[in-house]
């Protein structure tokens, strides 16, 4: 089951090498959207008012205010599903005739300089005759609520249901049911760089070059061509420096369609940077969800039968290219996780309000779903009078390939020995003696364990499933050698911090015998690199590094053959390492860089036997394979306060072959530092009359260093035969698995007062309202 | 977003200062002092000031000097000045324990005292100190210089006694006895956030019982004030549980809350009731 090395062994898979991408980085060299100069500046005007008729729209004299009336032509953007009773909605680029959520554009004002903009803005008066709003999804769902958008009249428009066979004789015969409804309030990515874009025009070629923030240059290109009615290949897109995304930016925003459009209009170039205001209001949201759930367990704690409401407030429209269904779709193919209950009856509901649209944010679903199961799990564990962690053994599952409920099919993974390597590390019979001592004491810890699977690398059948109009999946990678045997591999994939130029550069480094620094990884530019779906879904290391295996194994077959002939030996005899073609058992070796030369100057010498270059591709499109991991939380409960701190966060994870160490383990940290912050601080707040009220950092509260604790991670690798590297993504665990075991050790912690809380982030205030009310209850 | 338009000024000398103000005051224009507060809420247009009169270059405000027995803090003197005591014993250990709470490193290290007193946010520590202590703030125009005492000074969130052409020159704090004690305790969501409630209590032990105690609440009320009924309690009792116990209760029960997105009513009050116990429980010697 492990990966061919050649040679002396020695791999550059495997080692924790520095990140090719850092010098530049924090030498201050990198390049970002923001950083670009333009001729003429956007600052857009959006809305006030939740709802409403927009009456008159009042532009000062000589500003140049673009309103939706200037853009006939551009059709709205309008994202297409063709199952589960999708309900298309249309979001024009500017808002029409009315407004759908506080921060919808409405205008457009450009000016020669960023300032000047924004005190035309200033002066634009729109005037709204505000209608109701709603903002909970459970209201709009409500007989007589709101009508969000006309053709969904009861405010649904997307719906899933899968019901198997065997539920109701499965659920008829459980020993002990339990339910309850998990609620996980709405968050939004706050990636460190907000959104940017820049376009420039190309008067010779009538061509547009737009540079922004984006995790898929690509889609971006194929969406906002679509919309402006204009070919593709006359809009070029770059993603240069991108200061993280976790989903945010891989929707289509009507920010970026406009820049394009101006640049065509003033045959100019056209710059907007958003701020973090805007960002908070309207640079897409996430995880605001309600699940009703309920477990069936036979007599031995057993999870048999798995029931779930879920209802996904999606916002006031869909996005682009996902659609929203991605949040209730995801919950509803996910939410039986690791655990082997095969009869499952779930609705989920994507239900629009009047706010912000939702996008996917790193886990998508799978944080808000494996902190409902996972609650589940520690109820039942209650229930039943045994510890979670014994429950979780009893039904982890552990045969692969293993198919679940919802059809999903497990690869080889390691649940039950990630949980046992937490267990073994964390030392429970210790911390439950502690706990009991310090609640002697009247001070409340608690642990918290959450086992849980994270899908990854899913190709193009997993999306298709879901019916998408545009189905994402497979990647290419063009790698050549140039003559003087430098590498380049272009990419369609798009990161955005994660360090996958090091990664694919060490993957591909082992097959063709050089350094990874003698590899350039080039991406994010669609006049660079093949088409591709970007990064997200946790795919770009096992997709794009696949496609990279699978062309640097082309290559170092094309320079064995090359190097066959010069060195007048077999290819089965040479070895390429050390930048050298070696025979082995000889002393006759060649360098790489001299029989890169050899191809493209000297081909004649190869007697037509081989083609002149060196450039191979490789595709690649896998089923999707499944990492996992154990998270562990020991958390201490200020009582009197509410206040949660953080002791100690311990991880076992799996994601199959680590190929960079380093840059897994900081995905990891990234990953739980967001999960914390979705745990405990993190909530955007809406009135009853959709004011948004957390508009700014001072309100929305992201965790910082401080409120992070050291993480200690621990690895376990399972090679699957679904990744032909046998890499299994990691991008999203950190997040998926950590708020589940901050809720379940407040709970744990909490145990003495017969309390539960089941809601994300368990802001101070709340654990305190939960107590005072126990206390009154008892009083 | 940035700011609307606006002039800046610069004077040299505090008569400079206070000529502009009486000019550009009355046309809306502001003092920028370490511009921690007044320059996000320009940002975000909340405030938009024609004129701003830049008094970082007028040396005669940097001093920070002790008069008898007290504390004279110049108008841009930094947070951070106060990292390392300013002044002895238990004055100069007070100040540089809540400095800390006060955001983060690099604003503490622009931000300043008297632009704090200024602004007058009602969970600032330094507003807490002032009225605990019962500091004095000179406010200087070209009308003259007036003192005024921090119960007159505080008038509610973000308002003050100060009227548009009055500079605030500089606040002279009381330095604490030396048998002094305090204790401060906040309580925020992330450290280096606002506070949601704190309490700082400053006494004297005398014969075994508590003399001259003083319980200051912050970020509880529309602005930071004494509470004499906690006081009371405290008063020639001795320092046990018992008594921090009934001066916390009856600090809970007599503010009149503030409510945000943070807290309720009912929380704040539990938070009071929390900070002022701990609050006390971390003054005991
Ligand atoms: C992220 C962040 C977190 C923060 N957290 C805290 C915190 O936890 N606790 C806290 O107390 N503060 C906090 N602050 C605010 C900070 O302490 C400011 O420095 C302080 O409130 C104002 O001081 P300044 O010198 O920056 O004043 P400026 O911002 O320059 O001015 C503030 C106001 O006071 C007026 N003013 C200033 N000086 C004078 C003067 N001498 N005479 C007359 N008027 C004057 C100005 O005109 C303006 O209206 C935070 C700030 C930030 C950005």
């Amino acid at each position: 089951m492990s990966v061919p090395t050649q040679g002396s062994g020695m791999t550059w898979v495997g080692r924790s090498i520095r990140r090719l991408e850092d010098p530049a980085l924090v030498a201050g060299q990198g390049h970002f959207t923001a950083d670009l100069q333009a001729a003429h500046w956007v600052r857009f005007v959006r809305s006030p008012v939740a709802s409403g008729r927009i009456d008159r729209i009042g532009v000062p004299p000589n500003a140049n205010v673009i309103t939706a009336a200037d853009l006939a032509g551009v059709k709205p953007i309008k994202p297409m599903l063709h199952k589960f009773s999708y309900v298309p909605v249309a979001q024009p680029v500017l808002a029409a005739d009315v407004v759908r959520f506080v921060g919808e554009v409405v205008a457009a004002v450009v000016a020669a300089s960023k300032e000047e903009a924004e005190d035309i803005a200033d002066r634009v008066e729109i005037e709204i005759v505000p209608l109701t709003a709603v903002t909970d999804a459970r209201r709009a769902l409500a007989a007589g609520a709101p009508v969000v958008h006309p053709e969904a009249p009861g405010n649904v428009i997307v719906e899933g249901r899968i019901k198997t066979p065997d539920f109701d004789a499965t659920r008829a015969s459980a020993h002990t049911l339990i339910q309850f409804e998990a609620h996980s309030r709405r968050q939004n990515a706050t990636p460190l760089e907000a959104r940017a874009g820049h376009t420039a025009y190309d008067g010779a070629t009538g061509r547009v070059t737009l540079t922004c923030t984006t995790q898929m240059p690509h889609l971006t290109r194929t969406a906002i061509a679509d919309v402006l009615g204009m070919p593709e290949s006359d809009l070029r897109v770059i993603a240069p420096d991108v200061g993280g995304g976790f989903g945010q930016k891989m929707s289509l925003t009507p920010e970026y369609v406009i820049l394009v459009w101006l640049a065509r209009r003033l045959r100019s170039s056209v710059a907007w940077t958003e701020d973090r205001r805007e960002n908070l209001m309207a640079g897409f949201h996430s995880r605001d969800q309600v699940i009703t759930l309920e477990g069936a367990f036979d007599k031995d704690a057993r999870l048999t039968a798995l029931s779930a409401d879920i209802i996904a407030n999606v916002g006031a429209y869909s996005c682009f290219p996902t659609t929203c269904g991605v949040e209730p779709l995801m919950a509803m193919a996910e939410l039986p996780g690791p655990y082997q209950a095969q009869a499952y009856d779930c609705v989920s509901r994507g239900v629009v309000t009047h706010t912000c649209p939702m996008g996917p944010y790193r886990g998508v679903s799978r944080p808000v779903i494996t902190f409902a199961l996972e609650r589940l799990m520690d109820k039942a564990a209650a229930r039943f009078g045994i510890e979670p962690i014994e429950i979780r053994r009893r039904n982890l599952i552990d045969r692969f390939p293993y198919k679940s409920a919802t059809g999903l099919t497990f690869d080889e993974a390691s649940y039950r020995q990630t949980l046992e390597m937490a267990v073994e590390h964390i030392d429970l019979p210790a911390f439950r003696a502690r706990q009991k001592q310090a609640r002697a004491e009247g001070r409340y810890l608690g642990i918290g364990f959450s086992t849980f699977s994270e899908r990854t690398g899913y190709g193009s059948p997993a999306f298709a499933a879901r019916g998408m109009e545009i189905t994402p999946g497979w990647e290419n990678v063009e790698i050549t050698m140039d003559p003087s045997g430098l590498v380049e591999a272009r990419i369609g994939s798009s990161p955005h911090g994660q360090g996958l130029r090091t990664t694919l550069a060490q993957i591909i480094a082992d097959e063709i015998g050089v350094e990874p620094r003698q590899i350039r990884v080039v991406h994010g530019d669609t006049d660079r690199a093949p088409y591709g779906w970007g990064t997200f879904a946790s795919r770009s290391l096992v997709i794009a590094g696949g496609a990279s295996l699978i062309a640097a194994q082309k290559l170092r077959t094309k320079l064995l053959k090359i190097a066959s002939h010069l060195l007048e030996a077999s290819a089965a005899d040479i070895v390429l390492e050390g930048g050298m073609a070696k025979v082995s058992g000889t002393d006759r070796s060649l360098p790489i860089a001299t029989m890169a030369r050899q191809a493209y100057y000297q081909t004649h010498r190869f007697n037509g036997e081989i083609d002149p270059g060196l450039t191979e591709i490789g595709a690649y499109d896998p089923a999707g394979t499944f990492s996992n991991a154990c998270h562990v939380a020991i958390v201490q409960v200020d009582i009197e306060t509410g206040h949660v701190a953080i002791e100690k966060f311990l991880v076992a994870e799996d994601a199959g072959r680590i190929i960079n160490p380093m840059i897994a383990d900081g995905q990891v940290h990234g990953g739980i530092a967001q999960g914390i912050g979705n745990a405990l601080l993190e909530e955007i707040v809406y009135s009853d009359t959709g004011d948004i009220l957390t508009s700014t950092l001072a309100d929305y509260l992201p965790p910082t260093a401080r409120e992070v604790p050291v993480i200690e991670l621990h690895h376990m690798e399972t090679y699957s035969d679904a990744s032909i590297t046998k890499a299994k993504g990691v991008g999203e665990g950190g997040a998926i698995g950590a708020p589940a075991a901050v809720i379940n050790a407040i709970n744990d912690a909490l145990a003495p007062f017969n309390i539960e809380i089941d809601e994300i982030p368990a802001t101070p205030r709340k654990i305190r309202a939960t107590l005072r009310s126990a206390m009154e209850k008892r009083a | 977003m940035k700011p609307a338009p606006f002039v800046r000024h610069v004077p040299a000398t505090v008569g400079g200062a206070t000529d502009m103000l009486a000019e550009f005051g009355p046309q809306d224009g502001r003092i920028l002092a370490g511009g921690q507060s007044l320059v996000p809420i320009m940002a975000f247009r909340m405030a938009r000031p024609a004129h701003l009169i830049d008094i970082n270059g007028v040396a005669e405000l940097a001093r920070v000097s002790r008069i008898d027995n007290t504390l004279s803090i110049g108008a841009t003197v930094r947070h951070a000045a106060f990292h390392r005591p300013v002044a002895d014993a238990e004055m100069g250990r007070m100040l540089s324990t809540v400095v800390r709470h006060i955001a983060h490193y690099p604003i503490r290290t622009r931000g300043t005292f008297c632009g704090s007193i200024a602004h007058a946010d009602p969970a600032s520590e330094w507003c807490l100190v002032a009225s605990t202590l019962g500091a004095e703030m000179v406010a200087r125009s070209k009308r003259g210089q007036r003192v005024i005492a921090a119960e007159d000074f505080f008038e509610g969130i973000m308002s003050t006694a100060l009227a548009e052409d009055e500079l605030l020159t500089e606040v002279r704090l009381p330095i604490l006895p030396s048998q002094a004690h305090f204790g401060f305790y906040e309580f925020n969501r992330r450290a280096g956030d606002f506070a949601i409630a704190m309490a700082l209590v400053t006494y004297r032990v005398t014969d075994g019982v508590i003399a001259e105690p003083r319980v200051g609440l912050g970020g509880a009320e529309a602005r930071p004030r004494r509470i004499p009924e906690a006081e009371a309690a405290l008063k020639g009792r001795p320092l046990e549980a018992k008594t921090f116990q009934a001066a916390a209760e009856a600090a809970a029960q007599a503010i009149d809350p503030i409510e945000d997105i943070q807290a309720d009513a009912e929380y704040r009050r539990e938070l009071v009731r929390a900070v002022t116990r701990r609050a006390l429980e971390r003054s005991v010697p």
